[in-house]
C-alpha cells in the first residue's frame, strides 16, 4: 500500500460528471492521495465559479471520504476504465438539526391536521379539526389569529409562493382565502368541491406574479382551478373516475393530478385539457412529488431572506431558482401507491415509467423530493422511511426506528436532514449523510398528523392528535 | 286444468292478441280515474276501508321512494362537525381501532410503588383457606395430608420447572393452568386475546400472588405489543396490567379489563 501510494506515476486516470452524466472538461490523471479538499479545488476551477462552491463526490454511489487510493482499494472499484467521478454540487449554507421542542402551544380544540410555514419562514398557520384556522406569532410563540369561517374539519392549507395569500380547504368541499398580514378572510367562502378537499396547490410564482391561480383536488373526483382575485373557478379538469387524491402544479405550467383510480394525469392549465395519462400502479395512487417542488412552493425566497418588492422581482427570482433547481433536465416526478410502490416518471416528455421503486411492505402515504432534486424520500404505513436517487430511481436506504406508521416527511432546506412524523407520537431527524439517525424527538402525546420545516431551516412546527402545536429548534 | 292456465297455454302457442297492449295500457291509464271516482263517492264503512287501505298504499310507496333516494340525500350527520378529526390521506382508510396513548410508564409506575391501583373492581369476596386449597386425601394412613391442591385458576410461567413431586405442597394442577386472557380495553370496547405475562397481586394475600393463583380481582400482566400502544418516547408498549372480572375457576376462561 505504502509503495503504491508513494509511486507518484501510479496515477488514476478519471473524469468528473454531474450528477445527471455529463462529463465536466476532460479526462484527468488524479494522483491517488487526492482527497475530496483536491478534487473541490479541481472542480471549482474547471467550472470557473467565482466564489467556491461545496461539492460532495460519488464514486458509484459511494460517496468519497478520504484519498482516491484508499478508498478505490477499500471498494474495489477497477481502475482499468476511466473512472466516473460524481460531483454533486451541496448547498452552501447548513442547517442544523433541530434538538428540543421550544414551544408547545395549546389553542385547538381539536385534532390539527395540518401546518405550513410561509414561503419566507415568517408566519405559520394551521388548520384543525375543531374547522378554525389559526395563525401563529412564531416570535413570540403565541397565538396571533383564530380564524372560524369553515364549517367542518379544515384538511388542507397552502402558502402563495408570493406570501399574499393562504387557501384553506375543509371537509365540506368549501374553500377560503385568507389574507395573512391582516389575518382576515377576502371574502366568502369558495364553493364547487361537492366532497372534501384533498390537496391544495398554488400556481409557481415564475409563471405568474402576483399570485392568482391555484388548483384544489377532492374526493368527488375533480381538480378545479380557481382564481383567488376574480373569486371563482376558472377551470373545472374533470376525467378522474374516482377520487383526486394529490394535485401538484409544475413548473412547466402542468398540473399533475394523481387518483384512485390508478392513474396520474396531467393537465394543461390554460384551457384545461387532458396531456397524458400515466398508468401504472396497481392500486390508488396516494401521493406525488415533484424534483422543484420545495423551490415552487418557497418562490423566490431563499436562505438569504431578501425581500422583494414589486411583483416583477418576485417573478424573476423565483424563474432564477427555479432555473438553478431544474438544471437542463425535465421536471421529475416521483408517485407513491397503495400498491407498495413508487413509480419515477418525467411526464414532461414521456408517459413511459422511468424507473419503479419498489422495496416498501406497506403502503406508500408521502413522498419528498429533497430540495436540490438528489433524492426522494417516502414515508411508508411500515414503519419505515426510504431514500432513493432522484435521478435514476436506485433504492439508497432504509431508516428504520418508528414504531408506527410514518406519516409525513420534510426535507430541511439544504437537503442534508430529513424528518418523519409517524402514528408512534414522536418525529426524528435522519441524516442523508452517514445515513443513520440524527435526533429523536418526542412530546406529543398522540398521532404526529402534520410536520413542516421552515424554509429558512430555523424551526420545525409539528401538530397531530393531542391538539397542541409545537416548535422545535436546534 | 285450472280455468286460468288455458289462456296462458294459448297465449304460449299463439301469441298475445294484437290488440292486447293497447287495451292493457288503456284499461291501467283508466284505472287510476276508476279508483278516484270511487274514492269520491264510497260512503260510510266502505269509504273508510277504501280510505284506510289507500293511505296504507301511499305511505308504503313514500318509504319505498325515500329508500331509494337515501344515496343521493343530503344528510345532516355528514354535515355536522364530528369528533375525531383526521387528515385527508387517512380519510378513506379504515380506521382500525386505536388506543389512546395513555399508558404513561411513569404513571404506572408511581402507582406500582404505591401497591395501589384505581381499578374497575375496588372490593372482592374474600376466599377463605378451605374454599382455595383441598387437602389431599391419599397416602397409607391418610400420610400426604400436609399437602395441598389448588382449587382456582393459577398461571405458570413457561420457565418453571417442578420440584419432586414427592416434596411439593402445593399442586397446581395442569387442567386450570392459564396461558391467555381476554383483555377488553375499556375505551376502544374491544377485546384481545393476550398472553398472560405474569401474575401481579392477588387481593387474598402475597402468598396467592406468588402462586400465581388467579381469582375474581386479581391483577395480572398481559402482553400488549400487538395493540400497537406506545409510549409518549415513541416505545410500544410491551406489558400491562389487566384487572379480572369473572371467576375464572367456573367459567373456563379469564376475562379481564385492562387498566389505562
Amino acid at each position: 500500500m505504502d509503495v503504491v501510494m508513494a509511486n507518484p506515476t501510479n496515477n488514476i486516470i478519471s473524469v468528473l460528471t454531474d450528477p445527471e452524466g455529463r462529463n465536466l472538461g476532460t479526462t484527468f490523471d488524479l494522483p491517488q492521495d487526492a482527497g475530496p479538499k483536491e478534487l473541490h479545488a479541481l472542480v471549482n476551477a474547471v467550472l470557473q465559479n467565482e466564489e467556491k462552491l461545496p461539492y460532495a463526490f460519488y464514486i458509484d454511489d459511494h460517496e468519497l471520504l478520504g484519498p482516491l487510493g484508499a478508498h478505490l482499494l477499500k471498494n474495489k472499484v477497477s481502475v482499468e476504465q476511466v473512472l466516473r467521478i460524481v460531483c454533486q454540487p451541496q448547498a452552501v449554507f447548513r442547517i442544523r438539526p433541530v434538538t428540543r421542542c421550544s414551544a408547545t402551544i395549546s389553542g385547538h380544540s381539536e385534532a390539527i391536521l395540518s401546518v405550513a410555514f410561509s414561503p419566507d419562514s415568517k408566519q405559520l398557520a394551521s388548520g384543525s379539526g375543531d374547522t378554525s384556522v389559526r395563525f401563529w406569532d412564531i416570535n413570540t410563540q403565541t397565538p396571533l389569529q383564530t380564524e372560524l369561517g369553515h364549517k367542518n374539519w379544515v384538511l388542507c392549507i397552502a402558502w402563495s409562493p408570493d406570501g399574499k395569500y393562504l387557501v384553506t380547504g375543509s371537509k365540506d368541499g368549501e374553500i377560503r382565502v385568507w389574507d395573512p398580514s391582516t389575518g382576515k378572510p377576502t371574502g366568502v367562502a369558495l364553493n364547487g368541491h361537492k366532497k372534501w378537499i384533498t390537496a391544495l396547490v398554488w400556481e409557481p410564482a415564475h409563471l405568474e406574479s402576483p399570485c392568482r391561480r391555484f388548483a384544489s383536488s377532492s374526493k368527488d373526483g375533480d381538480v378545479r382551478i380557481w382564481d383567488a382575485v376574480l373569486r371563482k373557478c376558472v377551470i373545472i379538469l374533470t376525467g378522474h373516475t374516482l377520487a383526486v387524491t394529490c394535485v401538484k402544479w409544475g413548473g412547466d405550467g402542468l398540473i399533475y393530478s394523481s387518483s384512485q383510480d390508478c392513474t396520474i394525469k396531467v393537465w394543461e392549465t390554460t384551457q384545461g385539457k387532458l396531456v397524458r395519462e400515466l398508468k401504472g400502479h396497481g392500486h390508488w395512487v396516494n401521493t406525488l412529488a415533484l424534483s422543484t417542488e420545495y423551490v415552487l412552493r418557497t418562490g423566490p425566497f431563499d436562505h438569504t431572506e431578501k425581500t422583494y418588492k414589486s411583483a416583477d422581482e418576485i417573478k424573476q427570482a423565483a424563474l432564477a431558482r427555479y432555473n438553478v433547481a431544474k438544471k437542463d433536465s425535465p421536471e421529475r416526478l416521483v408517485s407513491g401507491s397503495d400498491d407498495f410502490t413508487m413509480i419515477l416518471w418525467e411526464p414532461a416528455v414521456s408517459k413511459q415509467v422511468k424507473a419503479r421503486m419498489t422495496g416498501h411492505q406497506q403502503l406508500v402515504n408521502h413522498v419528498y423530493f429533497s430540495p436540490d432534486g438528489r433524492w426522494v424520500a417516502s414515508g411508508s404505513f411500515d414503519k419505515s422511511v426510504k431514500l432513493w436517487d432522484g435521478y435514476t430511481g436506485k433504492f439508497i436506504a432504509t431508516f428504520r426506528g418508528h414504531v408506527g406508521p410514518v406519516y409525513q416527511i420534510s426535507w430541511s432546506a439544504d437537503s442534508r436532514l430529513l424528518l418523519s412524523g409517524s402514528k408512534d407520537s414522536t418525529m426524528k431527524i435522519w441524516e442523508v449523510r452517514t445515513l443513520k439517525l440524527k435526533e429523536d424527538l418526542p412530546g406529543h402525546a398522540d398521532e404526529v398528523y402534520t410536520v413542516d420545516w421552515s424554509p429558512d431551516g430555523r424551526k420545525v412546527a409539528s401538530g397531530g392528535k393531542d391538539r397542541q402545536l409545537k416548535l422545535w429548534m436546534s | 286444468m285450472p280455468q286460468g292456465d288455458h289462456i296462458e297455454l294459448h297465449r304460449k302457442r299463439f301469441g298475445y292478441r294484437p290488440d292486447y297492449f293497447e287495451r292493457k295500457r288503456k284499461k291501467d291509464a283508466r284505472e287510476v280515474h276508476k279508483r278516484a271516482a270511487f274514492a269520491q263517492k264510497a260512503l260510510g264503512i266502505k269509504g273508510k276501508m277504501f280510505a284506510k287501505k289507500r293511505y296504507q298504499e301511499k305511505a308504503t310507496m313514500k318509504k319505498t321512494l325515500a329508500m331509494h333516494s337515501e344515496r343521493s340525500n343530503r344528510h345532516k350527520a355528514d354535515d355536522e362537525v364530528q369528533e375525531g378529526a383526521v387528515p385527508a390521506y387517512l380519510l378513506d382508510r379504515e380506521q382500525t381501532a386505536r388506543a389512546k396513548v395513555l399508558s404513561n410508564t411513569i404513571k404506572q409506575k408511581r402507582k406500582e410503588k404505591a401497591g395501589k391501583w384505581d381499578v374497575p373492581l375496588p372490593k372482592v369476596r374474600p376466599i377463605a383457606e378451605d374454599e382455595m386449597f383441598r387437602v389431599i386425601k391419599s397416602g397409607k394412613r391418610k400420610t400426604k395430608q400436609w399437602k395441598r391442591l389448588v382449587t382456582k385458576v393459577t398461571f405458570v410461567g413457561p420457565g418453571f420447572t417442578r420440584k419432586p413431586p414427592k416434596y411439593e405442597r402445593f399442586i397446581r394442577p395442569m387442567a386450570l393452568r392459564f396461558t391467555k386472557a381476554h383483555v377488553t380495553h375499556p375505551e376502544l370496547k374491544c377485546t384481545f386475546n393476550l398472553e398472560i405475562i405474569g401474575v401481579k397481586k392477588n387481593p387474598n394475600g402475597p402468598m396467592y400472588t406468588s402462586m400465581g393463583v388467579i381469582t375474581r380481582g386479581s391483577i395480572i400482566e398481559v402482553n400488549v405489543s400487538e395493540l400497537g400502544l406506545v409510549t409518549p418516547a415513541g416505545k410500544v408498549v410491551w406489558g400491562k396490567y389487566a384487572q379480572v372480572t369473572n371467576n375464572p375457576e367456573n367459567d373456563g376462561c379469564i376475562n379481564a379489563v385492562l387498566l389505562v
